[in-house]
């Protein structure tokens, strides 16, 4: 049971990267490297908020940090899209060049900045108390990581499905032509696009705080890597096929580390990675590829 | 096949160049920290040569032929790895241990090239940083003591041949590495030459219209995919020759990250650009690292000091200006100047 939640949790941090990845891709074509950045920038952003408030009791002190966090996520991926990536439009080779210079140079100023050393990041005691649930004692930041992932889950296909700019959004995924051919500015939708990435990529990068009660500069490529398998498994550009992929990697990972040896949940996240796109080339929901 | 004296003018003069190099005792100031041919500069330009080296083998596959691999480190890390391995802990000697690992480096390739070239584009990517990954995992993970973990092991240096171990035969390991790059250039140029290679930059053009044609793509990228990687384990050999032993960064999806802002840095897809990247990178990455630590830098403020400590984010700012406002590469100035010039 144990390894069920803490599986689910894993998935639900894939989710929340994986999420913005798909989006992004599905949408403009652009494999966004620098998500690890994101994911990076806003985990340290919340550490540093939090170390900046020495005296405040923790609770707000951790969610202010967490807000900052978001925020400094969400104005991040929405400058890189409007000052890097627009002026490339067209050009995806370069576009993919551009987030991979990013994301190696973000990692790198960020070593630069505050060492290469682990941090830890305070957070609420009751994260680390655990609920007994069907005979298992299970940490309480899992069930975090699970909720939200879940609410943005739904948040997100309610502004798909609910919304004007949804509605341009999925449009525009399905074929960018004939949106732009109907007189839409579709290039504003880019930069919420990659705006929404970059606070899902926070969350993940605050929650990843909390989960692994530290933060360090690896921390978002090490994660991005595992996004990726996410989204190619769950199909590029497809929101639920990815939201299930995320599961399925969570759970794959956790028990093979734990009924094998650890380190074999990776190597068989990858194994199945490696089965998925040769009996299925193009992903579980084989939508767009 | 009768080559013109033209083409091989150019490489047989830079090759002799540099062939000569340990035998200059001079300084270079700001270029390299001693004298030209002391152990330090020769090891650093061994260090170039091999990454020129390797990063043309990635440009084959990216340059010439338009196949994204994320997964290019894992053949490099063969390399190092293996023969390292094969020494130290199963205690084989050395020719055995290059037997086996140029072996390993045709069937490992053609086994995961045929897995991984069933699917194309973001999807070849993605399952060649898989395989790569998988690689990096198992470097981490030590399995039966044999690759040291995280920091990797030591080389059991009497194994090797006397003539590249110990300080002073560093003019030896400059010259290997030398060898190394110089074979790589002449067969890149031979294949892309050859009748495999103008479909390979077919395949890069229009894979469809290659099909149209009649040609099956699969078997051409299949090769070019052995032809790299082989290359790169060679590479891998002649790194690990100049290094006390392997260590896990060469077998990370940063590593052929690196490999790729090479060979953009330079220009993919000619004749000098890789090669001109890779050795441009690598020097730039040591000799930023020395200057960080000069007195120049240390007497800045902390805030311009603190980036410039790291060699990494100048490299990779450096690499988006590249993309923004030299397209096409250092290899491709000259075409882009004449260009302009005639518009």
């Amino acid at each position: 049971m144990l390894l069920t939640v803490t599986g689910v949790g894993l998935g639900a941090l894939y989710f929340l990267i994986a999420s913005g990845l798909s989006l992004i891709y599905g949408l403009m074509g652009v494999l966004n490297f620098a998500h690890g950045a994101f994911i990076t920038v806003g985990a340290y952003a919340m550490w540093f908020t939090e170390s900046k408030l020495g005296g405040v009791p923790i609770w707000p002190r951790f969610l202010l940090g967490a807000l900052v966090g978001l925020v400094v996520g969400a104005v991040f991926a929405g400058l890189v899209e409007l000052v890097l990536i627009r002026p490339l439009y067209r050009r995806h080779i370069e576009q993919v060049l551009v987030t991979v210079g990013l994301g190696l140079s973000t990692t790198a100023l960020v070593i630069a900045i505050w060492g290469n050393d682990a941090r830890p990041v305070p957070a609420p005691a009751w994260f680390g108390e655990t609920t007994t649930l069907a005979g298992a004692n299970i940490p309480n930041d899992r069930f975090l990581l699970i909720v939200s992932a879940l609410v943005v889950l739904l948040a997100l296909t309610a502004f798909l499905k609910r919304t004007r700019y949804g509605l341009i959004i999925r449009a525009g995924v399905e074929n960018r032509a004939m949106v732009t051919a109907l007189g839409i500015d579709v290039r504003r939708a880019f930069t919420l696009v990659f705006a929404i990435g970059g606070v899902a990529a926070a969350l993940a990068g605050v929650l990843s705080n909390v989960y692994f009660t530290t933060v360090d500069p690896g921390r978002g490529t090490s994660l991005l890597i595992f996004a990726f398998i996410v989204v190619v498994i769950g199909g590029l550009g497809s929101l639920r096929g990815t939201a299930a992929a995320a599961v399925v990697v969570g759970l794959v990972q956790q028990y093979a580390n734990y009924y094998a040896s650890s380190g074999l949940g990776d190597l068989s996240v990858v194994l199945l990675l490696g089965l998925v796109l040769l009996v299925r080339p193009r992903g579980l929901s084989g939508s767009f590829a | 096949m009768r080559i013109p004296v033209k083409t091989l003018a150019v490489p047989v003069v830079v090759l002799v160049a540099l062939a000569l190099v340990p035998q200059f005792a001079v300084d270079i100031p700001y270029v390299f920290k001693d004298t030209l041919n002391t152990p330090g500069t020769l090891q650093l330009l061994a260090l170039c040569l091999v990454f020129g080296g390797l990063a043309m083998t990635y440009d084959l596959l990216f340059g010439f032929t338009g196949l994204l691999s994320f997964g290019h480190a894992l053949y490099f890390a063969v390399g190092v790895y293996l023969v390292a391995i094969a020494v130290t802990k199963w205690h084989w000697g050395f020719a055995v241990a290059l037997l086996f690992t140029a072996l390993v480096a045709i069937l490992l390739p053609t086994l995961l090239g045929a897995v991984s070239l069933r699917v194309g584009g973001i999807a070849f990517a993605m399952v060649t940083l898989a395989f790569a990954q998988a690689g990096s995992i198992l470097a981490f993970k030590n399995p039966w003591g044999w690759t040291g973990g995280e920091e990797g092991f030591g080389t059991d240096y009497t194994k090797l041949p006397d003539a590249f171990v110990g300080i002073l035969n560093t003019k030896n390991l400059y010259w290997l590495a030398l060898v190394y790059a110089a074979v790589v250039f002449a067969i890149v140029r031979w294949v892309v030459g050859s009748s495999p290679g103008h479909v390979w930059q077919a395949i890069r053009e229009n894979e469809l219209r290659v099909e149209v044609l009649g040609l099956r793509p699969f078997g051409y990228k299949l090769l070019v995919f052995v032809i790299a990687s082989f290359l790169a384990t060679a590479g891998g050999v002649v790194y690990l020759l100049t290094q006390t032993g392997p260590s896990t960064e060469v077998t990370t999806a940063n590593f052929t990250l690196t490999l790729l802002v090479m060979v953009v840095i330079g220009g993919s897809g000619t004749k000098w650009g890789a090669l001109l990247g890779g050795v441009l990178y690598t020097w730039a990455n040591q000799r930023l690292g020395d200057a960080s630590s000069s007195h120049a830098v240390s007497s800045l403020p902390p805030v311009l000091r603190t980036p410039l400590q790291q060699p990494a984010f100048v490299l990779g700012v450096l690499f988006i200006l590249v993309v923004f406002f030299i397209p096409g590469g250092l290899a491709r100035t000259g075409r882009l100047r004449r260009a302009l010039k005639l518009s």
